[in-house]
């Protein structure tokens, strides 16, 4: 009967009026994500129905389409040709194609892991050690140094782009890993550096110091004392330099054409192949935008840190 | 002094390297790596942008053609549009973003149950590729069978109509798509913010028995203040910088009314392969974002100061 009225705490009524509207923004906001998800489960045919369909029985012709290139062919021909042989060459057969081959969607999302973990892996090292320089020094003039190392994310990337081009067409870069690598690694690197220094600056000197007054060297004191205590801060800075180099679309569409193509500026095309085949590139989107979701749950504590560049440290 | 004497040997002992050549060795890298990739190609950007030079023909001479190219941008009328568009586009996601995240993270702050595990639902959308869910989008708006058509005429009962393929609404596309994209981030800030008033300024107030509204101006926005010009700082520059999103759902089209400023530097520099007249441009741009992000800075470090 008798509540306890704090007065700061919301009232019960507020709390279910907030928490209603909550719900409301996260369901529609989640609309689109999830209609990907269910596109990529469709049959081309469904996915164009008209109002569009709500449930519709899965069909893996989605994920067979963005496996594989396929050409059309007329009734005639497709009745000459020996029965499909597999489930999968049937699904292709119903819609009047047969299979041409392999896509390269495999080879574009190896592509994207390669230079997201290359670039990560080199990030969250140089990182690593410049953030502790910067932390633990006197390194002349540094807070412009940190400063500049931070205006560089001011460039538009296309800006960045026009030099980088002409420098990758003198010495051979173009459409390499090595090249989509480095450059990652260095877009990565002002936010590696800013938010591992946040990190290093978190953990007490007095550490290194005891363990230095023990007879430890500055750089075992670095690896044996500082690097377990930044553990957690360094895995979350690589899967923001990870989520980065994954996600990335303007370099990659100016820079890269075959060879060292990433899956972002691949997946609109899938569209072209067969009509407009929603499936197909539902298929990829949901393979591709997977691993965020999940980095995204595990990094949730996190977040705010790294989208600000540790300028808020909760 | 036992501590000055404790430590005075410590520095000495060790590699042998002094704490300066330490620094070196932990900076140095980076700052090459930096110095390669930012600063030359930066040199080189703005080399550029005083010649006439064309990536597509490597052979044919460049000539310095003096400030004629920042001369004849800064003369276009095109160019002049292409801002204005940028402008609309920046005026309005920032408006949006900014009340709707205030909005979402007040609420978030009222504590309902879920309300941890909400937040980070909301979230989602933030982290996603904006190139790729951008392509995506493009289904949402397809005037025959688009799922955001489709939910729009329940409402509105026009059957079909084009969001991205007409002159009037392809901006308020682009608008909308980013504001989903991106007013996570912006609660996400506010939110820290609320967290982080400490509660004894609120009981302070409820002696004093000032009203909800009084809190609001009193406590609530001077506290937040911080946190939003953080918020505004960093729509600025990444909406300014914009263009994977917009570039795959609308690509600057129809005509070039959701052309934003990173999409014609696109066009100029990759498409028209005119190098130096979008190295003067890149440089213009650059220039902008960097002294109107300065401004903000200055100001967040004055209130920072209060």
């Amino acid at each position: 009967m008798n509540q306890t009225t704090d007065p700061l705490q919301p009232s019960s009524r507020m709390r279910w009026l907030a928490g209603g509207l909550i719900y409301l923004y996260a369901f529609i906001t989640l609309i689109p994500l999830v209609w990907i998800f269910v596109t990529a489960t469709r049959t081309p045919n469904d996915a164009i129905a008209y109002p569009p369909k709500l449930v519709t029985a899965p069909s893996p012709t989605g994920f067979v389409n963005l496996f594989t290139t396929r050409t059309r062919l007329s009734n005639e021909d497709l009745a000459a040709l020996p029965p499909p042989a597999t489930w999968y060459d049937n699904l292709v057969r119903k819609q009047q194609m047969v299979i041409a081959g392999p896509s390269s969607f495999i080879g574009r999302y190896v592509n994207s892991l390669i230079i997201g973990f290359g670039s990560t892996l080199l990030s969250v090292v140089l990182g690593t050690l410049a953030a502790y320089g910067f932390s633990r020094f006197r390194v002349p003039g540094k807070s412009d140094l940190l400063f500049f190392i931070l205006s560089t994310r001011m460039m538009p990337p296309i800006a960045v782009a026009i030099p980088i081009f002409l420098m990758y067409r003198a010495v051979g870069l173009s459409d390499t890993h090595l090249g989509m690598i480095l450059l990652y690694t260095v877009v990565n690197l002002s936010l590696a550096v800013w938010l591992l220094k946040g990190f290093m600056d978190e953990i007490p000197r007095e550490y290194e110091e005891a363990a230095m007054i023990d007879g430890y060297t500055r750089v075992q004191a670095f690896y044996k004392i500082v690097l377990p205590q930044a553990a957690t801060g360094i895995a979350s800075t690589a899967i923001f330099c990870l989520i980065f180099s994954w996600n990335e679309y303007a370099f990659a569409s100016l820079l890269t054409s075959g060879n060292a193509q990433t899956a972002p500026p691949f997946i609109p095309t899938i569209i072209g192949e067969g009509g407009l085949d929603w499936p197909a590139m539902a298929s990829g989107t949901a393979l591709f935008l997977l691993p965020v979701l999940i980095f995204t749950v595990l990094l949730r504590n996190h977040l705010l840190r790294g989208i600000t560049f540790g300028a808020i440290r909760k | 002094m036992k501590a000055a004497q404790l430590v005075a040997p410590i520095q000495r002992r060790g590699t042998g390297l002094s704490d300066r050549s330490l620094a070196w060795l932990f900076c140095g890298p980076a700052i090459l790596l930096l110095l390669a990739f930012n600063v030359f190609p930066l040199l080189w950007t703005i080399y550029l942008s005083f010649t006439n030079y064309r990536a597509n023909r490597p052979n044919s001479p460049s000539v310095g053609v003096g400030f004629d190219n920042y001369s004849r941008i800064l003369n276009d009328p095109e160019i002049w549009a292409r801002l204005q568009s940028t402008s609309h586009f920046l005026f309005w996601t920032i408006l949006i973003q900014m009340t709707l995240g205030f909005g979402l993270a007040w609420l978030l702050n009222q504590k309902f149950r879920g309300h941890a595990t909400l937040t980070t639902i909301i979230l989602l959308p933030m982290m996603l590729s904006p190139a790729v869910v951008g392509t995506f989008w493009t289904y949402f708006f397809q005037p025959q069978y688009g799922i955001f058509n489709y939910i729009v005429s329940l409402f509105s009962g026009t059957r079909e109509f084009t969001m991205i393929g007409s002159t009037a609404l392809a901006p308020w596309a682009i608008i909308l798509v980013d504001s989903w994209m991106w007013t996570p981030y912006v609660m996400l800030l506010i939110l820290a913010g609320l967290r982080s008033i400490p509660d004894y300024l609120y009981e302070a107030a409820e002696v004093d028995r000032a009203s909800e509204w009084t809190k609001f101006w009193r406590i609530t926005i001077p506290m937040l203040l911080p946190f939003l010009i953080l918020a505004l700082l960093f729509r600025f520059i990444e909406n300014f910088k914009m263009f994977d999103l917009v570039n795959q759902l609308t690509s600057g089209g129809p005509g070039s009314v959701t052309e934003l400023a990173s999409i014609t530097l696109k066009r100029e520099a990759f498409e028209k392969w005119r190098t130096g007249y979008s190295a003067a441009f890149a440089i213009i741009l650059f220039v902008s974002v960097y002294g109107l992000s300065n401004l903000l800075v200055r100001f967040l470090e004055r209130v920072k100061e209060r």
